[in-house]
């Protein structure tokens, strides 16, 4: 009988009817994960931060996870799937489910929603998001200190606002150091595509590259690296094992903390979609200062660079560097900011030029 | 040595007969798969093909994701009837999506529900005219039809993904790939059932689907036209001595299940995302082949196997959530089916006799083309 | 620094001329198998998970063509011994194939293993321009090897006579007291063998890695480069140089800045393909090469 009750009860809670979570159970927290979580990128990342909030929690959550799900309407109904399931707060992990997330969230306004790297949101979903531009920065501080050919290889994935912000925020750190090295990029069309990445990470070091960075998930580009005998940087989380002498260091995601604090606010009952204005960023967009980002050890560098790394590193995270504050022209000698300006969010959001310091055009 | 024997006569009860069995031996291999993974099969079995089914909303949904099967299937039946081999309908599926995004941002402000209409009619150009590529240069220079579409399946996912990240692009997304949402007028509602209401996402356009089905089944069993296309299929010659031309039948079947498939995708479109973006679908083009096999490419048919089908797809994101099984899975059921649902035509057109080495010597070789 | 171009654009190469020399002896057996792609990526997986296990990618050499042929006997037992359409089963094949990789290799994803390292051939190495060809691995030179030999065995020898026989006209072969269906069988067995050996190449050369689909439509086009190739072992390396060239180009014409969207390069190599098959085609040299009855089904009856 009581079986039957239940059953009956998902039934209606999957029309939307009922959709109160009965208390003093443990909090149910779903992700969606792009990709395997063994991909040693992006969702590797993800997955470690999950880890996090199930150690942290212990007890008093249950988590899990769905993978490689496609950034189209499968999304949507994975997404339902989990809210059906019973999960109370769902985290969608990649940029490509923002309309998803959106779209369910409206349909079930008791499940808090996560979305993260997006702009949209709404009364129960609210987004997160990395500085992830400032590991790029320092990233260009060691690249301008330790090429010899001037010539930096950067193999992006998409042109969307955060690649471009990684590209120029890398140029300005590489121009701080080095006037005359430059960045070329190669767009692979793909976040995780092994192969393609090492023809474009072989290619770029045949047109003379010899410090490489990525904004793409697999380690090939730092192996491919290793074998040339030049260096990079590793993206997502640490690829030091795969490349111990190529690795200068990784930006590594840790979305450990993010995800503790919105699991913790929904516990505590002040969920809300964040605090500050409602800017471009998302409700939370933090980054070295707040461990968001954090660097790995710089390795396979002399001390020197090593220690200007580390000024840089510690600038950025006590605010007293700041990456895209004037004097700023783009590549084609336009102003971008003058003397003493300061980039604000929206205009880190809006950026369609690249900076002094990157060869050729943004695609379209 | 084994030997195949035509049948005389191919009796109704083997026609029904195959198709069942080639399910259900796919899910006896599928249970014997999942068992030396380490999952317990029947647990995986009942994760993958039952609990999909657990609610009336799952329902709504099984029949959503068959939609574009049973569209496309119905297209890809066409082509292969005349022995056409389409296997780029995903791209055409594609291009249609593109043809109905171009009717729907550029008419931002419509309200009118030929709104609606005239995307579909520009999706089924986009497909069609996609689908007549390899058709006219199998017809003018012989080429392979099959790599032709296939080709042109990749380089209209690259041309999508130009054109959200380009010249379409939503000016207020920042610079993330996405067109603007398209008007109200052009999107596809969801469907309410008399006496139930909602159930789970079924839109309009799974209605569409039967139609289209239903008017396949129509065409080919009881018009001349798809008589036409079945006996250049079956046997060309005499076809060329009826009068009829190969070169038509091709053109005409491509541009039908080019513009079927591009149909599939304006409804794709419209009904679950209501923009465009990079990723619009899923392999639904190659899936379909399957469908139009499991149907024994009847169109009639092929609402039951697009259930079928969609059925093992949804069964993949069930498995993973519940069970952790990879969803990749749910490929190889499809592959299985697919594998046995051909040696299941075999057995039911010929007989296999096994014989002795001495008479062995004695048998005669036959084509079969 | 074109020294590098040019070896890169070697290395993209030899997957699509191991997979395609073997598709070849099939189809000039009479049989189409459709399974490239399902089988590159068995041997893929096979190859990365051997030398994973074993910590050495010779052994994953083999075993990815030993994926690549078990997989393709499924086909050959289906095709040769059921008589189904050749076209649907090889459909089969690729998504059974892509499937199953897929699971077998779920946790292999994010591993890292040692690759073939490349043997510098003495003297010959050092040559200007050419020297890229002895800068090759074990694999890249075996690949060459194995297309001289076919090139020789089809033509040369009765071997290859009996083959060539049984794919023009399987019920002449038939007649005069050749073995259609075992020799078939064996074609395809081979064919298998060196696409699982193309496979192999991308984990054990290119990337050393794992990843779903990874062959990204290669299979394909080693079908397209038969076609091509006119059934000659010889113009498979051409063809396959010229699309590893395509694919290489678009990365370079990014990095010099040439200004074409990254998606219209991308589409490069398909286009050629296209462009290809219809020059090809239309020349009627397809008629030289083809065998006569290429998916066509062979069976004895009484």
């Amino acid at each position: 009988m009581k079986n039957i009750f239940s059953k009956l009860m998902m039934a209606f809670a999957s029309f939307g009817l009922i959709a109160s979570a009965a208390q003093a159970e443990p909090l149910k927290v779903g992700f969606v994960y792009l990709t395997n979580p063994g991909d040693h990128g992006w969702t590797y990342a993800h997955e470690l931060g999950r880890q996090q909030l199930q150690d942290h929690f212990g007890d008093q959550i249950i988590t899990s996870y769905v993978e490689n799900v496609p950034e189209g309407p499968d999304a949507t109904r994975v997404i339902r799937e989990l809210v059906a399931e019973g999960n109370d707060v769902i985290f969608t992990t990649s940029f490509g489910y923002m309309e998803q997330t959106l779209k369910v969230s409206k349909e079930y306004p008791d499940v808090y929603f996560d979305h993260i790297t997006g702009y949209k949101r709404g009364p129960n979903m609210a987004t997160g998001n990395i500085r992830f531009y400032e590991g790029r920065y320092v990233q260009g501080v060691v690249a301008g200190l330790t090429t010899e050919t001037n010539q930096i290889g950067y193999l992006a994935a998409f042109p969307i606002p955060e690649v471009i912000q990684g590209i120029n925020a890398f140029a300005r750190g590489l121009r701080s150091v080095n006037k005359d090295a430059t960045i070329k990029v190669i767009w692979v069309n793909s976040w995780y595509d092994p192969v393609k990445e090492a023809d474009a990470a072989k290619v770029l070091i045949a047109e003379g590259a010899d410090i490489l960075a990525q904004h793409t998930d697999s380690p090939a580009m730092l192996q491919t690296a290793e074998k040339a005998g030049a260096k990079g940087f590793g993206q997502s989380s640490d690829m030091h094992k795969f490349a111990p002498n190529a690795q200068l260091f990784a930006s590594v995601n840790n979305w450990g903390p993010y995800y503790i604090s919105q699991v913790q606010k929904v516990i505590d009952g002040n969920w809300s979609t964040g605090e500050g204005p409602d800017h471009w960023a998302g409700n939370t967009w933090k980054g070295i200062g707040d461990d968001f980002l954090v660097l790995t050890d710089f390795k396979n560098m002399p001390a020197d660079v090593a220690a200007k790394a580390a000024a840089a590193r510690d600038g950025i995270g006590n605010g007293s560097l700041n990456i895209f504050e004037g004097p700023m022209m783009d590549n084609a000698g336009n102003v971008i900011l003058k003397d003493g300006e300061v980039l604000d969010d929206g205009g880190l959001w809006s950026m369609n030029y690249y900076v002094e310091g990157v060869e050729g055009n943004i695609p379209n | 040595m084994i030997i195949l024997q035509p049948r005389k006569h191919v009796s109704l009860r083997l026609t029904i007969a195959v198709p069942v069995l080639s399910v259900l031996v796919t899910l006896a291999l599928g249970g014997v798969i999942f068992a030396l993974l380490g999952y317990n099969p029947v647990q995986a079995l009942y994760e993958f093909f039952i609990a999909p089914l657990a609610r009336p909303d799952q329902i709504g949904n099984l029949f959503v994701k068959a939609c574009p099967l049973i569209i496309i299937g119905t297209g890809l039946i066409f082509c292969y009837r005349a022995n056409v081999w389409n296997i780029g309908a995903e791209g055409q599926l594609i291009l249609g999506a593109m043809g109905a995004g171009w009717v729907a941002l550029s008419f931002p402000e419509a309200e009118s529900r030929f709104l609606i209409l005239a995307m579909a009619v520009m999706a089924m150009v986009g497909g069609a005219l996609w689908g007549l590529i390899p058709a006219i240069l199998k017809i003018r220079f012989k080429t392979n039809e099959i790599l032709v579409s296939l080709m042109l399946t990749y380089i209209a996912a690259l041309l999508v993904d130009w054109v959200v990240r380009g010249p379409w692009r939503d000016p207020m997304a920042f610079g993330f790939p996405l067109t603007r949402t398209y008007p109200d007028a052009g999107l596809i509602s969801r469907m309410p059932l008399p006496g139930i209401g909602y159930l789970g996402q079924l839109h309009w356009g799974v209605l569409v689907a039967f139609v289209v089905a239903l008017a396949g089944w129509f065409y080919l069993s009881r018009m001349l036209g798809g008589f036409q296309i079945k006996l250049m299929g079956d046997a060309p010659r005499a076809g060329k001595f009826a009068g009829f031309h190969q070169g038509w039948v091709t053109i005409m079947v491509m541009m039908i299940s080019g513009a079927l498939a591009g149909l599939a995708g304006m409804i794709e479109v419209s009904a679950n995302i209501g923009m465009l973006q990079p990723h619009i679908s899923f392999g639904y083009g190659f899936t379909a082949i399957i469908v139009a096999f499991l149907a024994r490419l009847n169109p009639m048919a092929a609402i039951a196997a697009g259930l079928v089908v969609a059925l093992a797809e949804l069964g993949g994101d069930a498995a993973q959530i519940s069970m952790n099984i990879p969803k990749v899975v749910t490929g190889i059921f499809k592959g299985i089916l697919l594998f046995m649902l051909l040696a299941g035509e075999t057995l039911t057109r010929y007989q296999i006799i096994w014989i002795g080495r001495s008479q062995a010597s004695t048998t005669t070789a036959k084509t079969k083309g | 620094m074109f020294d590098d171009l040019l070896l890169t654009v070697l290395l993209t190469s030899i997957p699509l001329i191991l997979a395609a020399t073997g598709e070849l002896v099939a189809e000039k057996s009479g049989v189409l198998n459709l399974g490239v792609e399902g089988m590159m990526l068995m041997g893929a997986v096979s190859a990365f998970g051997f030398a994973s296990l074993t910590g050495n990618p010779y052994v994953g050499i083999l075993g990815g063509g030993l994926a690549g042929m078990m997989v393709a006997m499924v086909f050959a037992v289906f095709v040769l011994g059921l008589a189904t359409n050749q076209v649907a089963t090889g459909l089969a094949l690729t998504i059974f194939g892509t499937g199953l990789s897929g699971l077998i290799g779920a946790p292999l994803v994010g591993q890292a293993i040692d690759g073939l390292s490349a043997l510098y051939l003495p003297i010959l190495s050092d040559l200007p321009l050419v020297g890229v060809l002895f800068r090759l691995d074990a694999l890249a030179y075996l690949a060459m090897i194995i297309v001289a030999v076919v090139s020789y065995v089809l033509n040369k020898t009765k071997a290859g006579l009996i083959l060539r026989a049984v794919g023009v006209n399987h019920d002449s072969a038939h007649a005069l007291g050749y073995r259609v269906l075992q020799v078939r069988f064996l074609a395809v067995c081979f064919g298998g063998f060196m696409a699982g050996l193309g496979g192999a190449y991308l984990p054990l050369v290119l990337t050393p890695h794992w990843a779903e689909g990874m062959t990204s439509g290669r299979g394909w086009i080693a079908l397209a480069l038969v076609v091509f190739a006119s059934w000659r072992p010889g113009r498979v390396i051409i063809g396959a140089i010229l699309f590893g060239g395509v694919t290489i180009l678009q990365l370079v014409a990014q990095a010099r800045g040439w200004g074409v969207p990254s998606q219209f390069l991308s589409m490069m190599p398909y286009f050629a393909t296209i462009i290809v098959l219809v020059l090809i085609s239309s020349r009627g040299r397809i008629q030289f090469g083809a065998p006569a009855h290429l998916g066509k089904n062979f069976m004895a009856t009484r």
